[in-house]
């Protein structure tokens, strides 16, 4: 087909996949990639045996448990009987409907969105689809990657397609060189202070900018998952260079000729010079600071100079109520610095940051030092993988003499579906990405940042600056 | 599921924005493998105290919502987390409509799944909404989804809002989104047949 308009990277991968289009209707689109765990499948898989459905592909689709995997001795049987029952219904759904499955002592193993681009699988122009918000992180490739129900999982095994309205696009473009000391992490959480949580609703964003394409894969993919906590459907970065070397080689990338071939394609997935996006946001990458979640969504973030904001100072009711409830449940008092704040639990890990370059960030910053008394401090890798790069780069002695916990890898305290909680009252430096009213455990109080800021955090025990430490 | 027609059911209010799927049902009701049940575990931390007993400042607590089938609510409701167990919560608990200003689109979409109606409203709708169903005991709302109309008791709120025609033929006649696709099962495998030619970026 020839198109006359410029096209935006979204709109190529968008048109490339449509099986079936109505007015009327949402899209019919093929799906390339379909990631399974244990959490959000049970009741997909169900929903088959009781109609008597197969899986389409299995060749497209592949199952991780994850949630839930207890992150210690993993010769220790799984105490929770329902979690336990959660991934025995994985592993005999995977059986009987032939669906490959990475189990909990595999080892490619893994949080779902770190070993998906580890094995290569994760490509540039896929749709890619997974039962998890966070499956965003995949648009780091040029791919489209988007969050899922659980019907529409079944949906999605059942016919290898997905029912979606067009959405809007936005493009938000990081202008110039990030400051030293300014990480992935802090563009992204710069960007939902800027937009909101909802900023970006109904929209695929692609980040442009030199900040965005000087950054690794790792970084991107941290920037690309956090997508959805500005609202948006979907995150994504048009592939280059650094996207094709971080492919090349890998189980899952094509061989040979066919990687030749596959990079000539997957260059074409930029947007057209000139085409249209339906919202644009310009950040000066320069004006970025080490960020800091102070309340109880990603949008409550300030930079670490700053000081804890006043409700008098919201712009109406609404948000000063919301500001005054996210206080209270912070046990925090406007206007101290955020660098008064002291702590209690760090975790370091997540499908946020728990790749191979935020666990070695974190090292850098704790080498020869020692986690503050007061806090418990613990380091998850994204996978087995992850894990085994960073003992082989002794990255795991560092941790450890400095007072780290070092774990095995899976989603842990991101969401506390496994025994590593916080208990009510307890402040924890996270490097995850959600930092809800009870999300790393009841009455737990979360604050989001960087690897290097999680880790200075926990040998200070309260938060400072990493630009001065 | 069953269609969705036209509904009469008492509001509850949910004055907040941004309220998370986290929130809607908290981790450690996940780990169900079925999907009914989860009504009881509704706004878990909101309902219940932290010794187990019942929260009698939550909303939902209060006597006169007792029985609520349409909840009125802030922007942007059921952000974070794809957890349709967030939808069967709702259902499950006798929630069949839920109005407000924005939604997030995992959550909308969900709801579609489960036979709930998302309806957007313009903010000051949702508003009067909230305010009457605090000021007036019995408070009901009128949902006709054939005329995508809905109006209270003295018709003093009467408004129209907007679905696609799609979603609102699947909600009114109870289809499941799976059987419709089938129906395209040529057009799935022709694609199949294809695919190397759309664009060629989709092979593996
Ligand atoms: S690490 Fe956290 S956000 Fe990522 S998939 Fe696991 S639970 Fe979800």
């Amino acid at each position: 087909m020839e198109y006359d308009q410029p096209r935006t990277l979204f709109e190529k991968i968008w048109q490339s996949h449509v099986v079936r289009e109505q007015a009327g209707e949402p899209a019919l689109l093929y799906v390339d990639l379909h990631l399974v765990h244990e959490v959000t499948s049970p009741q997909a898989f169900d929903g088959l045996r009781i109609a008597d459905r197969s899986v389409r592909r299995t060749d497209l689709t592949v199952a991780v448990m994850d949630h839930n995997t207890p992150t210690w001795d993993l010769s220790l049987p799984v105490k929770d009987p329902i979690a336990k029952q959660q991934l025995d219904a994985l592993e005999k759904n995977c059986d009987e409907f032939g669906v490959e499955l990475y189990d909990r002592f595999s080892p490619l193993q893994g949080i779902v969105h770190i070993i998906a681009p580890e094995q290569g699988r994760t490509q540039p122009g896929k749709i890619i689809v997974c039962g998890d918000s966070h499956t965003s992180t995949h648009g780091a490739f040029g791919a489209f990657a988007l969050g899922i129900g659980t019907s529409e999982v079944e949906h999605v095994l059942a016919t290898q397609t997905l029912r979606q309205k067009k959405p809007l696009t936005m493009e938000i473009n990081i202008d110039g060189q990030a400051p030293t000391g300014v990480s992935a992490k802090d563009i992204i959480l710069g960007i939902i202070g800027r937009i909101g949580v909802a900023g970006a609703a109904g929209h695929v964003i692609e980040y442009t900018g030199q900040a965005i394409t000087d950054l690794s894969m790792e970084g991107r993919m941290t920037v690309c998952n956090m997508s959805i906590e500005a609202g948006a459907r979907a995150g994504m970065v048009a592939p280059d260079q650094t996207t094709f070397d971080y492919i090349r080689g890998r189980s899952h990338a094509p061989k040979d000729s066919e990687f030749q071939n596959a990079t000539e394609q997957w260059s074409r997935l930029r947007s057209d010079p000139g085409s249209v996006y339906d919202a644009r946001v310009t950040i000066e990458a320069k004006d970025l600071e080490p960020f800091i979640t102070w309340g109880t969504n990603p949008g409550m973030v300030i930079p670490v100079t700053d000081k804890i904001p006043n409700p008098n100072n919201a712009i109406d009711e609404t948000e000063k109520e919301s500001w005054e409830r996210a206080l209270r449940y912070m046990d925090l008092k406007p206007d101290i610095p955020i660098t008064d704040v002291s702590i209690d639990r760090v975790f370091i890990g997540s499908c946020t940051n728990a790749r191979i370059e935020d666990i070695r960030a974190a090292a850098t910053v704790a080498k020869g030092k020692k986690v503050n008394d007061q806090v418990y401090a613990m380091v998850v890798p994204g996978s087995v993988a992850v894990k085994e790069q960073a003992e082989n780069e002794g990255l795991d002695r560092i941790l450890i003499e400095a007072g780290f916990d070092w774990r095995v890898a899976g989603c842990s305290m991101c969401l506390g579906m496994n025994p590593d909680i916080l208990q009510p009252k307890e402040r924890c430096a996270s490097t995850s990405n959600r930092n809800f009213e009870g999300r790393q455990g009841k009455g737990g109080r979360t604050h989001l940042v960087s690897p290097q800021m999680a880790a200075a955090a926990a040998i200070e025990g309260k938060f400072v600056d990493i630009r001065d430490w | 599921m069953e269609p969705f027609i036209k509904h009469t059911g008492l509001v509850a209010p949910m004055d907040r924005a941004n309220v998370d799927t986290d929130q809607i049902i908290p981790k450690q009701f996940l780990k169900r493998i079925e999907r009914t049940g989860y009504g009881q575990f509704l706004f878990n931390d909101w309902r219940f105290k932290e010794d187990g007993s019942l929260n009698p400042e939550f909303e939902l607590n209060k006597n006169r919502y007792k029985g609520a089938s349409i909840l009125a609510a802030g922007s942007n409701f059921g952000s974070g987390s794809s957890r349709e167990h967030a939808p069967w919560a709702l259902m499950d608990y006798g929630f069949r409509c839920i109005i407000a200003p924005s939604f997030a689109d995992i959550f909308y979409n969900n709801c579609f799944q489960n036979g709930i109606l998302p309806i957007i409203a313009p903010d000051n709708i949702v508003v009067d909404i909230i305010n009457k169903s605090r000021s007036t005991s019995n408070y009901k709302l009128n949902v006709d989804l054939k005329n995508l109309k809905a109006w209270d008791q003295d018709e003093d709120i009467v408004f129209q809002f907007k679905l696609d025609e799609f979603r609102r033929n699947s909600l009114m006649n109870g289809l499941d989104d799976i059987g419709i696709t089938m129906q395209h099962e040529s057009d799935i495998s022709n694609f199949e047949k294809t695919r190397h030619k759309h664009g060629g970026v989709l092979r593996d």
